[in-house]
């Protein structure tokens, strides 16, 4: 859709504009929420909101481009599925949001309150900023002491409010013995406070109330950054897991009622369509179809389920819709078990620490010590305690780390960012830093390597008019593999044949009469005939043996370019999979991947990984199946794409937003540079230290100085962190 | 130097009245969905009678 301006009755074209109604607040409580992922102009908000409030039931309905979301506030009884439809029909592909799974209510307050802090730090020190310019050019007597005078007043309530996440946050540290970046900065603000209203007092010459301000502003500045950058992947993340609304079928006395999935009880009996993922662990109790547990086990065969058969909750129903009666759910379902093993693997990972992190382990004390010794060799040298607190102040403000605070947030935010137009969603805030150490790149096969939709590949070997039998029996299922058939018969340009009295077994294949025969598409054990290791789908046609189509996963777009670049860029590649050994091996010479483990259990893909951890390699896992959860919480850092499973994609760092795997390649290069990008800002802002610091334990550091070698190291680390755009 | 006398709460206050206006906006919500309202300001739908 474009934007189209209809013609307006006004001649003025600042009337066409003006009355717009009154900015109305977004409906508190929106029972409804759908994405919609392609609106992007004025006239897609109009539209759909005009759609929306059309509709009976709906209250009021408003649009978010930003979040390319509707909240809508409706009658009780309206469901999504009813507004879907109607939005469809009108060229807006709408989506359903668990609302449940979007909690970024509280998140968005935090950032509130921090563009808060920032706002009235920002006016604060421009204020006492000005005030100070006037006393360094030169006000002096009864002016410099109202001026600093003024300053305290502005000043003490200003960095008392908008500093206390800098006080909170060092406390905690405190508390538990620790040194935190913050501790310094917290030290600074309230030894240059103190100080200089002490020497206001005394009107005294150097009032530092303004360095005090800029500290706040230009830290918070980072912090804020830092949240914005999380918030944004934490609210994709989430609506990801927004768009898996959990709902059943229940049959209750005969009747299908749709509840939500945590409403579920033990012995209740569920209805589960063909194409349906089972929402519990349980035991069918009715019907026949064929599961697909490819996300579960990593094995691209489906298998058989009939009544008495076990399913977990997680696995796909292919064919037949079967009847479950559930005998696990919630918490104890294996899918959630599952979460155990990943608790395990991820504490691991949190020894991790971050590069700001060990910076500020080398900066605090050193800072600390320093300002210490100054103020001790002031004091012992002239006895003068005003003077060597002055200094000791001074050395504090001038070390405090401003710029080491911005040289971290700036410059990740300038790499998700770039990340994020990629495609690729940096969930967790050291996954950049430990993207870039990476040296060995572990993938998954189904679902992650392959898309999971299979592809005729022995075409040739049948003649034409077995091809057109089996083409129409194909016609009369949803199954994955007849769906394939299909699409290869009808590319090589085939019509089907005539077959009568098309009829679906569910969980076995599809029958029909040809010239009197009876002919059969189907499972091998249902035509007799012996299952290989390969995917397959069997066709009798009644003049003979029974004969094979066989089908290999299709490669996901991008695969072999991200297997290739990062061949290139000297990482090893290995592919672990719990698929089949014929299946692997043939996707692995297809990539050129040459080590490879096939029939790989959930245990033994995480203990491989911990043991190439051992030998001090550094491990990006790349996975999606449930089977993967634990590899990719034990990894050093992991990707996972969108397709995967919810859990899949909580355990893993980055999630992967396209179809196409080749970002993944870039990603490394991109963490590379950002990682360099962070150690020369540490540089830059060490440099400043130098040149400044001896100045200031020499006593010479005006404010005028400390004022300028903050602002300059601070943007100057904020430029270098933006060249990576 | 009298003049600092007017100057100065004058200054103060200007600077003052733009963080109350700030902190008005970030109150009623207009930072939700920047694009979007900027781009509602083209929509024609309200402009010949006020939204009901």
């Amino acid at each position: 859709m474009t934007a189209q301006m209809r013609p307006s009755m006004a001649v003025c074209p600042g009337c066409v504009a003006a009355p717009e109604g009154p900015v109305e607040a977004v409906p508190q409580e929106a029972r409804l929420a759908l994405s919609l992922p392609q609106i992007h102009c004025q006239a897609c908000i109009s539209g759909v909101e005009r759609v929306l409030n059309a509709q009976p039931g709906v209250q009021s309905a408003r649009v978010n481009l930003t979040l390319k979301r509707a909240m809508i506030e409706a009658d009780p009884d309206l469901k999504a599925t009813d507004l879907i439809p109607v939005l469809e029909a009108n060229g807006f592909e709408a989506h359903e949001l668990d609302l449940a799974a979007l909690s970024d209510t509280n998140s968005d307050r935090q950032g509130r309150e921090l563009l808060m802090r920032l706002a009235v730090a920002f006016f604060a020190s421009m204020n006492v900023m000005l005030l100070s310019i006037s006393v360094w050019s030169g006000a002096s007597d009864a002016t410099r002491d109202m001026f600093h005078w003024i300053s305290a007043a502005i000043a003490f309530p200003a960095v008392i409010f908008a500093g206390q996440p800098f006080f909170k946050s060092a406390w905690t540290a405190l508390r538990v013995g620790r040194l935190n970046m913050d501790v310094p900065i917290v030290l600074a603000l309230v030894l240059a406070l103190v100080t200089s209203l002490w020497e206001t007092m005394l009107s005294g010459k150097h009032a530092y109330f303004d360095a005090a301000l800029t500290l706040t502003f230009f830290l918070l500045a980072g912090r804020y950054l830092d949240f914005r950058t999380r918030a944004v992947a934490r609210s994709a993340a989430e609506e990801l897991a927004a768009l898996e609304v959990p709902r059943a079928i229940r049959l209750e006395a005969g009747q299908e009622v749709e509840v939500a999935v945590s409403d579920l009880r033990i012995g209740d009996l569920i209805l589960v369509r063909p194409g349906g993922r089972m929402p519990i662990d349980g035991e069918v109790a009715k019907g026949q179809s064929e599961l697909d547990r490819s996300l579960l086990t990593g094995e691209t065969l489906p298998i058989f389920a009939e009544a008495g058969h076990q399913v977990s909750a997680g696995e796909v129903n292919l064919t037949g819709p079967l009847v479950i009666r559930a005998e696990a759910v919630g918490e104890d379902t294996s899918l959630h078990r599952m979460t155990d093993l990943v608790a395990i693997a991820e504490s691991g990972r949190s020894r991790y620490t971050s590069l700001a992190d060990s910076a500020a382990k080398l900066y605090a004390p050193g800072v600390h010590i320093l300002s210490a010794l100054a103020f001790l060799g002031w004091y012992l040298y002239t006895f003068d305690i005003r003077m060597a607190l002055n200094i000791a102040a001074a050395v504090l403000i001038i070390t405090c780390p401003c710029a080491l605070g911005l040289a971290v947030p700036a410059v990740t935010t300038a790499a998700s960012g770039r990340l994020f137009k990629r495609g690729m969603l940096i969930k967790h805030a050291t996954a950049l830093e430990r993207l870039a150490e990476v040296d060995t790149v572990v993938f998954d096969k189904t679902g992650t390597l392959t898309t999971g939709t299979p592809q005729l590949e022995n075409l040739e070997d049948f003649t034409r008019r077995d091809l057109e039998i089996a083409f129409a029996l194909a016609e009369g299922s949803a199954h994955p593999l007849s769906k394939a058939l299909c699409a290869a018969a009808r590319e090589a340009g085939l019509q089907p044949a005539e077959v009568t009295d098309l009829r679906e077994h569910p969980g076995f294949g599809t029958e029909g009469r040809y010239k009197g025969r009876t002919v059969r598409l189907g499972r091998a054990s249902w035509l007799g005939a012996k299952q290989g290791s390969q995917t397959a789908a069997w066709l009798e046609t009644g003049t003979g043996e029974a004969q094979a189509f066989y089908f290999a996963d299709n490669l996901r777009p991008g695969a072999a370019e991200a297997v290739a670049a990062l061949h290139d860029a000297g990482k090893e590649v290995l592919l672990i999979s719990g698929d089949a050994m014929g299946a692997v091996e043939e996707l692995a010479a297809r990539l050129e991947i040459r080590k490879w483990v096939a029939e790989a259990l959930p245990e033994d893909k995480s203990q491989r990984i911990a043991r190439l951890a051992e030998e001090g390699r550094k491990v990006l896992m790349v996975g999606d199946g449930l089977n993967d959860t634990a590899a990719l919480a034990s990894a050093h850092v992991s990707i996972s794409p969108a397709s995967a499973l919810d859990a899949a994609r909580v355990a893993s760092d980055i999630v992967l937003l396209g179809q196409d795997l080749s970002p993944i390649a870039e990603a490394c290069t991109v963490a590379q540079k950002a990682i360099k990008r962070i150690r020369e800002n540490f540089r830059i802002a060490t440099l400043y230290n130098v040149i400044a610091v001896p100045l200031a334990i020499a006593g010479l550091a005006t404010p005028l100085i400390a004022a300028l070698a903050m602002s300059t190291s601070s943007i100057t680390v904020s430029l270098n962190a933006l060249r990576l755009r | 130097m009298s003049v600092l006398a007017y100057l100065i709460p004058i200054s103060l206050l200007l600077g003052g009245a733009a963080l109350a206006g700030f902190v008005y906006t970030l109150r009623s919500n207009q930072y939700e969905d920047p694009e979007g309202d900027s781009r509602r300001i083209l929509s024609d739908d309200w402009d010949d009678r006020p939204k009901p």
